[in-house]
């Protein structure tokens, strides 16, 4: 067991003792255990996996940022995290059509890599609340 | 003495001032809770944040980015992180002065100055620092656009060399009656290497991709996270004080009405009675 907490600037998700986390490194995605070795990364979107206990199994979209590994303490500094549960699919939805639309215009003062990136965060999202329902 | 009827009028007025000071107040009282939510939310990822930047620069032993770069300064900002609004008490004067202060050992032509908040931008424009951008109307909230393009303006002019060293000016939130003027110099980042324990120089740490490439990604919203807990700090202390300043004023309205109130049934009552003693004496002459 080691210590996990994930915050946001939005608000501190989760602090609490965890088996395993499986976590959206920018290389790949990274399992932790306890007793992982000193570790510092980026965080690409995706999907976070806590294990608690060896049946409780929680999900969470995360949108980028940073982990920390070391001494048994994890600490997920996200740009904004939410549990899959709590993803409101509706919004996440329209989001996800706003952003193809608006990479479909193809307006002279589009930003694209903003654009993608909401796409991607939007995707992201849907497809982490579709998994648990 | 004045006249009961203008007593009324004085008293009528005062009552009317003293509503809008406590509707104020309790305006002052709702946003305060909110961004002291905000606060408490946001402290513990900044906390985070500075933690994980200082183990990143003490674990892979070297800093190399030009957010960590010292150059012989020539020219200084300063942000200054006041209201939009008075009526807040010495809130914003304090702030000023504090800045003032500051200035004094530098010139106009090494000093600028970027005022958050309309009550500085209107104080300094007639000044002779010069204010190189402000950033007004947040009608007491945290406004995320208006904190990037401030976080944008300060690290380009600092990457580009135009200043040399900036400097944050605002109120640290204590509690909802007290807080305290804090200066802190926000580029390049001063950190305390040294008070990082030896304990994490002295690990491997793995980086994932490369250090360079961490401080890379988390430099930029290290910057943009301290400007906005400054601001989210300093909005905090401004509902604080003014919520203190309009529940000053209402009390004292109260007593004023009071008082008022006094002398005009003083004013009446001697009214009534002379005119009682003229009717008794009227008629007393009518019988003689």
């Amino acid at each position: 067991m080691f210590r996990l907490s994930i915050v946001s600037p939005a608000r501190v998700l989760y602090d609490k003792e965890v088996k395993s986390l499986i976590a959206p490194g920018s290389e790949g995605y990274l399992g932790v255990l306890s007793d992982h070795a000193p570790l510092i990364t980026s965080l690409a979107a995706g999907k976070i996996t806590i294990k608690e206990g060896d049946d409780i199994e929680r999900t969470a979209a995360v949108s980028g940022g940073f982990l920390e590994v070391s001494d048994n303490v994890a600490t997920i500094l996200a740009d904004s995290v939410e549990f899959a549960e709590e993803i409101d699919v509706g919004r996440a939805k329209s989001a996800f059509e706003r952003a193809k639309q608006r990479l479909g215009l193809q307006s002279p003062d589009l930003d694209l890599t903003r654009a993608r990136a909401a796409l991607k965060r939007a995707e992201n999202r849907l497809k982490i609340a579709g998994g648990k329902t | 003495m004045a006249t009961i009827r203008d007593l009324k009028n004085r008293i009528r007025a005062v009552g009317s001032t003293k509503q809008i000071t406590k509707a104020m107040e309790m305006v002052s009282a709702a946003k305060l809770r909110r961004a002291q939510q905000r606060i408490e939310s946001y402290r513990p990822y900044a906390e985070k944040m500075i933690e994980m930047l200082g183990h990143l620069a003490t674990a892979s032993g070297q800093v190399s980015h030009p957010f960590f770069e010292e150059r012989p300064v020539k020219k200084t900002a300063l942000v200054i992180f006041t209201s939009d609004r008075g009526l807040c008490g010495s809130y914003n004067s304090n702030l000023i002065r504090k800045a003032e202060e500051f200035s004094r050992s530098y010139t106009p032509e090494n000093l600028e100055l970027i005022c958050i908040g309309r009550r500085s931008r209107d104080y300094f424009r007639r000044r002779p620092i010069p204010v190189a951008q402000s950033y007004v109307d947040f009608a007491g909230n945290m406004d995320l656009s208006k904190m990037k393009a401030a976080t944008h303006f300060l690290t380009e002019r600092f990457l580009s060399g135009d200043i040399d060293r900036i400097f944050l000016l605002y109120t640290a939130f204590l509690s909802t009656v007290s807080y305290r003027i804090t200066l802190k110099q926000y580029l390049p980042i001063a950190m305390e290497f040294g008070a990082t324990d030896e304990k994490h120089s002295a690990k491997e740490y793995i980086f994932e991709p490369d250090p360079a490439s961490i401080f890379q990604a988390l430099l930029p919203s290290y910057a943009q996270t301290l400007v906005q807990m400054c601001m989210a700090e300093s909005l905090a202390s401004e509902h604080g004080t003014r919520m203190i300043a309009m529940g000053a004023a209402t009390r004292n309205a109260g007593e004023m009405i009071d008082n008022l109130t006094l002398v005009m049934n003083k004013a009446r009552q001697s009214a009534i009675t002379k005119e009682l003693l003229e009717i008794v004496s009227g008629a007393e002459a009518l019988k003689g």
